[in-house]
């Protein structure tokens, strides 16, 4: 039968998907490499030996944890005031219908659709215009202020899977607007925002841009890199701290993926 | 006292609806479109050359300034660059996101989604810094092409003006290799979106009819992908336009609007310019994003 013909890929279709995905993922798997690598001053491949000595060495860097330390606060503040926004806008848009409804979404998005720089020099500018010096908490106002969007897109898109049934049935058995949130609503979404925060963490961590506006004086790991590529100092601790990054992002990541699969194998991925 | 807030609550919607707004609006109002109006007010103030100092006075000055040809040629070479990376992100993009959409199933299908989904979420500098060690002249690449014996098509290509440079790592092509390896799961999460939702057996029947695979291409999967590519645009268009990391990290010294941007807020202390620089990616933006919503393509986010 002819329709059966659409079940094998073309060749072409094949390696030009192939080599799309190995294009996106080799790089990556190269700082692994480099971690190990003895040679210091240079980006020389293939690398001339391979050691661990660079772990240790980082172990022992005092400006490394400082960064890491500030990074971890950074992304635990922020994303737990993101959580709180975050579900508190979803919970209304999706909810209900009302005027000004579109515009809410379009705020909430609008700190990552727009260019990263326009939000940091505005919050630059806003906070010289205000005589607020720079601290820990100028960093977590930006940064909850684009992780917001993550929780949202996670929590609406399960609001919308949560059907409104179960919550008039919990009312219709007598329990009230806190027993129904507390025992039907929240076991429902709970995943989701789980997935929102990871990925908001996530976000947060290894935010730069933003963050060079807002952070005055004090480094986060990314800032640390970035100094590291401007002006290089050590370069395989730079190697062995890209490596940890990748490691430390990746699971946060793939634990929010696993956490919305079977939904969003319930939704039909889009068909 | 429990049950008679989740009475009013019940009996008076609008009070809990205002009440879970609140906050993120609040939030999002205060902070962020209040900078953003500090940010724009700012760029009508202008500079007092001599002194320094910021003249708090409404001005149209600083908007001219950006009209001087060494402004004008930053901002002509960022849109064009924002141009060609968008232009190349769809075509890399398109063959995974076809494959994606219509031959993967099951686990390979989750693998793809994977696939696209943790270079997108893996740290931005650590991608740059791994193009870095990519692109230097003693690096893989080099190598590779030593191997092949084709480093005689690399040092004609970087013999060439604008594009080349002493090594790819400090020129426009190893920028524009960057930018599009950076935003390109942006562009095929999009794409598949849209192309998820094309039947396959309108593929079949275009071909049932006698067209060629270029040409149902042409007259089926491209016009049906299209609003998909122009969703997709939007995030490696507006993304190219505002960075500022990667062409200071893998580029030449010729500036783009972000680091124009960052080196009058930061250096020159130029503050009102900054900001009228960052107005040229908010106005392009909104035309961009105008055109796009009027061709369907936020059905495809």
């Amino acid at each position: 039968m002819r329709s059966d013909r659409g079940q094998s890929a073309p060749l072409g279709l094949k390696i030009a998907a192939a080599c799309g995905l190995l294009f996106l993922h080799l790089p990556i798997l190269l700082i692994f490499v480099y971690a190990f690598t003895t040679e210091e001053k240079s980006f020389v491949w293939p690398p001339p030996g391979l050691t661990t000595q660079w772990f240790a060495v980082t172990w022992n860097r005092p400006d490394v944890w400082d960064a890491l330390s500030l990074s971890v606060r950074v992304a635990a503040i922020s994303t737990a005031i993101a959580l709180v926004l975050g579900t508190l806008c979803a919970a209304a848009v999706s909810q209900t219908r009302f005027f000004g409804r579109e515009a809410i979404s379009l705020l909430v998005i609008l700190p990552i659709a727009l260019p990263g720089i326009i939000t940091g020099i505005a919050l630059r500018s806003a906070f010289a215009l205000a005589d607020i010096p720079f601290s820990f908490w100028t960093i977590v106002l930006g940064h909850a202020t684009f992780c917001v969007v993550v929780v949202y897109n996670n929590a609406v898109a399960r609001f919308r899977r949560t059907s409104g049934s179960m919550i008039e049935a919990s009312m219709d058995l007598g329990a009230d607007g806190f027993q129904t949130f507390r025992h039907v609503v929240l076991p429902n979404i709970a995943t989701a925002l789980l997935a929102g925060g990871m990925l908001a963490f996530a976000l947060s961590f290894d935010e730069v841009i933003v963050t060079t506006f807002t952070a005055g004086q004090q480094q986060t790991v990314p800032i640390w890199m970035l100094e590291e590529l401007i002006r290089p100092r050590q370069r395989p601790v730079t190697n062995v701290v890209a490596m940890v990054v990748v490691l430390v992002t990746l699971l946060p990541i793939l634990l929010a993926y696993y956490l919305t699969r079977d939904g969003d194998q319930i939704a039909g991925s889009g068909k | 006292m429990r049950g008679a807030l989740s009475d009013l609550f019940w009996r008076r919607p609008k009070f809990l609806l205002t009440l879970m707004l609140a906050p993120p609006l609040l939030w999002l109002g205060i902070v962020y479109i209040g900078s953003l109006f500090a940010l724009l007010a700012q760029s009508f103030f202008s500079i007092d050359e001599f002194s320094g100092l910021i003249n708090r006075q409404f001005t149209l000055k600083t908007y001219g300034d950006l009209f001087q040809a060494a402004n004008l040629d930053i901002i002509l070479r960022t849109v064009t660059m924002a141009a060609l990376v968008t232009l190349a992100s769809a075509v890399i993009a398109f063959p995974i996101a076809y494959y994606a959409a219509r031959y993967a199933r099951g686990r390979w299908k989750a693998l793809f989604y994977l696939g696209v989904m943790l270079p997108l979420w893996s740290s931005y500098l650590v991608k740059i810094y791994a193009w870095k060690l990519i692109l230097a002249k003693e690096g893989i690449l080099t190598w590779l092409l030593a191997k092949l014996n084709l480093l005689w098509l690399l040092d004609g290509w970087l013999s060439l003006p604008i594009v080349g440079g002493n090594s790819l790592s400090v020129s426009f092509t190893g920028t524009f290799i960057v930018f599009v390896y950076v935003w390109l799961p942006f562009m095929i999460l999009p794409v598949q979106a849209a192309l998820e939702r094309v039947p396959g057996n309108l593929v079949e029947a275009s071909s049932d009819l006698g067209a060629s695979p270029g040409q149902t291409f042409r007259n089926v999967l491209f016009p049906l992908a299209l609003p998909g590519i122009v969703a997709g645009s939007i995030f490696t268009f507006s993304l190219t336009l505002g960075d500022y990391i990667i062409p200071q990290i893998i580029g030449t010294s010729r500036l783009f609007i972000g680091q124009a941007v960052y080196s009058q807020q930061g250096t020159a202390g130029n503050i009102p310019l900054a900001a009228a620089f960052t107005v040229v990616p908010i106005v392009i933006m909104g035309f961009y994003l105008w055109g796009a919503k009027r061709m369907g393509a936020f059905d495809a986010l």
